[in-house]
């Protein structure tokens, strides 16, 4: 057993069991973040807050909210809208963060991409990444479920419908999934509790894995340089802050973190109070119906682009495609043959690579959400084919590069 | 030496009762997703043949979903009868015919409406077409409404249950 003394202070007694001076420096004062970094570095912090808001919205909305097909829709809109003091409140920042973290979200990937962060032992951040992408996709589906409007049904008989694979026409599956027919009240409760406890554990758990991987290749830097950690940080401790390549996670970084998170806030605060309705459907104020579909049936925002790549196409076709989509983007450490780890801007073909890609998921959203008639339908086809073809060449396109 | 396989053994044997009894919770965990016996008890609807009106569109609902009954006019049975495809999908009680269907596009599940005046289906979700025996005219459905197992009783109609014109239909490949 470990020898322990008396206790000089509150700190001293808790140090020698938990070690919490280490343990500090671990995590914060002595874990170094690169200097040659910009605003776009901020969004993991931006992202943890949005989390935070979510996690705390969602804890009082579950204390009002009832998981039945009667009364869930009633216990959204009467009882935590009008009757519980701040309802509202916690609804909006509920709607509004489960819509603006998919942006973050957005911009966290497409920085990964430009930069070239999930290459030269970054891998694992980037695949924990893309598993928090599925994770986060399937928190926001089954919470769109629960207030039981016309949407949450149709959402959740379209999307349970892909699970009977087309043409292998698995309806056993789907009715396994649904625990009925139709989606019903066996349905809406193991959403909910999907939802509220098995998802946001994964999420935490991935969260946990995404931190992790960071530790031994650490951050990437504007220039994708190499740093040597070990001897920049001795550098820094011993005075030459102004030589070293990097400074301080807290208090150093994190106070520029905060700054971007900051001007986050007053953003999300502004949607919150004075644009909140961008988060909620219209048709889902309507209570579910099995017997009537909304006229036009639509994913959020963030979901348009994947849907997109499955609308022009016949059903199977569409499926493949879809499934594609959906895993792709976890392949791309393995699809850039390049050795390279710097901006995309110095990368020859892949800098038109990244801007295509970026520029054809826009197309596809903005073709998601307009009825399936012409042109649309046509743009949506060629933004869908254009987005497969940009996966197929990259492998060639980047084996091609010369080494930087 | 003997230590190492007596460990062996005891990792051999303690794997396999740990093995045992993560398929058993995992067969367990599967059962329990299943639907209830209350939800398949309550899947039968019988339906009064006799009430239908040509060329006007009527929907029911069989398990929570909706199901289309179209009893077919003349001019529909004449179309219909050009082509023996489209005939089979057409269920005969006494002398009239009706087009029963699960009312969802195969699609992806959502209703499509009806057209009286073009005697024609039209999914409002991605632009399916199906004509009035409810086969599709146009993608991306990538086939006709599908028919719910159904039984012929006298004038009745009692959905849930296969009757041997189902089995038949079933066997032409017309139901799915």
């Amino acid at each position: 057993m470990a020898h322990f003394t008396k206790a000089t202070s509150i700190k001293d007694w808790l140090n020698q069991r938990l070690a919490i001076e280490k343990v500090e420096k671990v995590m914060a004062s002595e874990y170094w973040i690169p200097k040659n970094i910009n605003f776009l570095w901020a969004m993991g912090m931006v992202l943890v807050i949005t989390f935070a808001l979510l996690l705390v919205s969602g804890i009082f909305l579950l204390m009002y909210y009832q998981p039945n097909i009667d009364l869930a829709f009633d216990s959204v809109n009467y009882t935590i809208m009008r009757e519980v003091d701040f309802g509202w409140l916690w609804r909006h920042v509920h709607g509004v963060a489960a819509s603006v973290v998919f942006l973050i979200i957005y911009i966290h990937m497409f920085t990964a991409i430009y930069y070239g962060s999930y290459k030269k032992g970054r891998e694992m951040i980037w695949i924990s990444g893309m598993l928090l992408f599925v994770a986060f996709s399937a928190e926001a589906f089954s919470g769109y479920m629960l207030p039981w409007g016309q949407m949450s049904y149709w959402a959740g008989m379209v999307i349970t419908n892909l699970f009977s694979g087309g043409s292998l026409h698995a309806d056993g599956l789907v009715e396994w999934i649904r625990g009925d027919y139709v989606p019903a009240q066996a349905f809406l409760n193991r959403f909910f509790m999907l939802h509220v406890l098995l998802v946001p554990l994964a999420i935490i758990g991935l969260i946990g894995l995404h931190f992790g991987a960071l530790r031994i290749p650490h951050v990437n830097n504007q220039d994708g340089e190499e740093i040597d950690f070990d001897e920049e940080s001795k550098k820094y401790l011993a005075g030459d802050k102004a030589g070293s390549k990097v400074i301080r996670f807290a208090n150093d970084f994190m106070s520029k973190d905060m700054l971007v998170v900051a001007i986050y806030l007053v953003f999300f605060f502004y949607l919150v109070f004075f644009h909140y309705d961008f988060a909620m459907d219209p048709v889902n104020f309507d209570p579910a119906d099995g017997l009537k579909t909304p006229e036009h049936i639509y994913p959020e925002w963030y979901f348009l682009w994947s849907y997109e790549i499955l609308r022009p196409f016949s059903t199977d076709i569409g499926l493949i495609a879809f499934a594609f989509a959906q895993v792709i983007f976890m392949a791309l450490p393995f699809l850039d043959r390049s050795p390279n780890t710097i901006p995309a801007s110095r990368r020859g073909l892949f800098k038109y690579w990244f801007w295509a890609m970026l520029i054809d998921m826009i197309a596809l959203t903005a073709m998601g959400k307009v009825p399936p008639v012409e042109p649309f339908g046509t743009i949506g086809l060629y933004a869908a084919l254009i987005f497969i073809g940009l996966w197929v060449v990259l492998p060639f396109i980047t084996k091609l590069e010369k080494k930087a | 030496m003997e230590n190492k396989s007596r460990r062996g053994f005891m990792g051999m044997a303690f794997g396999a009762v740990a093995g045992v009894g993560a398929v058993a919770s995992l067969f367990a965990m599967k059962k329990s997703w299943d639907p209830l016996p209350s939800v398949k008890a309550a899947g039968f609807t019988t339906l009064d043949m006799s009430a239908y009106n040509d060329n006007e569109l009527i929907t029911e609902k069989w398990r929570g979903k909706p199901i289309f009954v179209l009893k077919q006019d003349v001019s529909m049975v004449e179309t219909a009868k050009k082509s023996i495809q489209e005939l089979e999908r057409l269920i005969k009680i006494g002398d009239s015919y009706y087009m029963v269907a699960i009312g969802l596009c195969t699609h992806l599940g959502c209703i499509p409406g009806y057209r009286e005046s073009t005697k024609d289906f039209l999914c409002a979700c991605h632009g399916g077409m199906y004509d009035a025996t409810a086969s599709v005219t146009k993608a991306p459905p990538p086939r006709g409404l599908d028919i719910p197992p159904f039984k012929i009783k006298g004038s009745t109609l009692v959905l849930g249950e296969e009757g041997p014109e189902y089995k038949k239909m079933k066997k032409t490949g017309v139901t799915l």
